[in-house]
């Protein structure tokens, strides 16, 4: 025993180094298999909180481009009111349905963290689960889509963005309609590749892709972005197309954070056939 | 080296959130991203006991991780260069050996010491953390790229930060 001790003593450097090193590398491993240990991220609140000073501290430095951005959307939203349509009883009427309700809500939230330079990009959102947000619910910004949210505490929420080499998205072409997944390749935070499109369909430069609506988080025809390069490897079916992002991920401020009423039906509905 | 205490708590808290809000958000070409934090144990004097150098590591990389949503990939990162600094002080010392009461900056043992000192820690560093954050070796050139680019951009910022901070403390 006393030995034992003797050489704890002697060897306690290398011991302690060994052992942190196994608790750090644990927490690596735990994280990337499971994505728990979630009381390190940043939506826990001591980060949280310094990053919302931050951010509201420098948030005056963009209110121009912001407020530029919100008349923008205004003006796009007031164009799709129902006084800006021609009101003809021909082709138009209102009926009260249950099945019109309405199927998505979305909430405002500010970004108050943000990073677009490594392989496995997240932010940080101001509202959390007293604001009513769950984890998997869809983010979108006024340019289209920008990921997931994958934890939430209280007050705050981390998002994985398509800037993750996690995140894959179901997305298609706006022409054509084929469907293949999107995912991020960890190089420019502006590109990501949209693969599994055959090689009969039809694919311009400059076509835009949306998302599908087969994953129950976002709704079909949102905007991810435009194709910008078509390759097509020697062999392969399928072409490798390169997108153009239309969210500037350098350059978020506001987000929307969107629940699907009627996720869990889907779910539900699409579990039974197994 | 008690009344030396406060001036390192502070240094840990400035470099930790001048990492977190200014260095992170600094990103030359898109993905190089200088990890000036670690100037922290390069700072830690000669004197300092093994365990407390793992211990003050594991703190400073956990509270980064904290930070970057990365958990455990800093704190390993970190605590390496921190086991790795003493036999790095050994096999790099002087003739007549470190003097008590000096410090491990240029002013004391001159530039081409404080440049071996720095390089090999940063260069292990960020080769860790790179590697770790890619968790494959897909990617190997872009990493290398990344790691050489960042290694040079966290060297000179190493660099600026004992030509201004530490003249004023020693003046003192």
């Amino acid at each position: 025993m006393r030995n034992f001790f003797h050489f704890i003593i002697r060897n306690h450097f290398i011991l302690l180094f060994l052992l942190l090193e196994i608790v750090s590398f644990y927490m690596v491993v735990n994280y990337n298999s499971y994505q728990r240990a979630s009381w390190i991220s940043s939506s826990n609140s001591v980060s949280g909180g310094v990053y919302r000073s931050f951010s509201d501290a420098t948030q005056y430095l963009q209110l121009k481009q912001i407020n530029e951005e919100l008349a923008k959307e205004n003006t796009y939203l007031r164009s799709q009111l129902p006084s800006s349509f021609k009101d003809s009883k021909d082709y138009f009427s209102l009926v009260y349905d249950s099945l019109n309700k309405r199927q998505y809500t979305y909430r405002t939230a500010k970004v108050i963290n943000n990073s677009v330079n490594k392989h496995f990009n997240y932010i940080t959102l101001n509202k959390g689960s007293n604001n009513g947000i769950v984890k998997e619910m869809g983010v979108i910004s006024a340019k289209g889509v920008v990921g997931i949210v994958k934890d939430v505490s209280d007050h705050y929420s981390s998002v994985i963005t398509i800037l993750n080499t996690r995140l894959l998205i179901s997305g298609k072409l706006k022409e054509s309609g084929f469907f293949g997944a999107l995912g991020w390749d960890g190089n420019d935070y502006r590109y990501v590749w949209l693969n599994e499109i055959p090689i009969h369909a039809h694919v311009v430069v400059g076509d835009l892709v949306v998302t599908s609506g087969f994953s129950s988080i976002f709704p079909e025809g949102i905007l991810i972005g435009s194709v910008e390069v078509v390759e097509r490897d020697k062999g392969e079916s399928f072409y490798r197309i390169k997108v153009k992002l239309s969210v500037d991920f350098k350059d978020l401020s506001y987000v929307e954070v969107m629940s699907n009423k009627m996720k869990e039906e889907q779910l539900n509905l699409e579990n039974s056939n197994d | 080296m008690i009344n030396r205490l406060p001036g390192y708590i502070l240094s840990f808290f400035v470099l930790v959130l001048l990492q977190v809000l200014v260095f992170n958000n600094i990103q030359f070409s898109g993905y190089v991203n200088p990890y000036v934090y670690i100037l922290f144990i390069f700072i830690l004097p000669f004197e300092t006991p093994g365990y407390l150098l793992l211990f003050i590591a594991f703190l400073l990389g956990l509270t980064i991780d904290l930070f970057s949503n990365t958990p455990g990939m800093h704190t390993f990162a970190t605590v390496f260069i921190a086991f790795v600094r003493p036999s790095l002080l050994r096999a790099i010392s002087p003739r007549d050996d470190y003097q008590p009461g000096s410090s491990p900056t240029i002013h004391d043992y001159g530039f081409v010491w404080y440049l071996k000192y720095t390089v090999v820690l940063i260069l292990v560093h960020h080769t860790l953390l790179f590697f770790i954050e890619v968790y494959d070796f897909i990617y190997f050139f872009s990493t290398m790229w990344r790691i050489v680019a960042s290694s040079l951009f966290t060297l000179i910022f190493v660099f600026i930060a004992q030509l201004f901070v530490f003249k004023k403390d020693k003046s003192r």
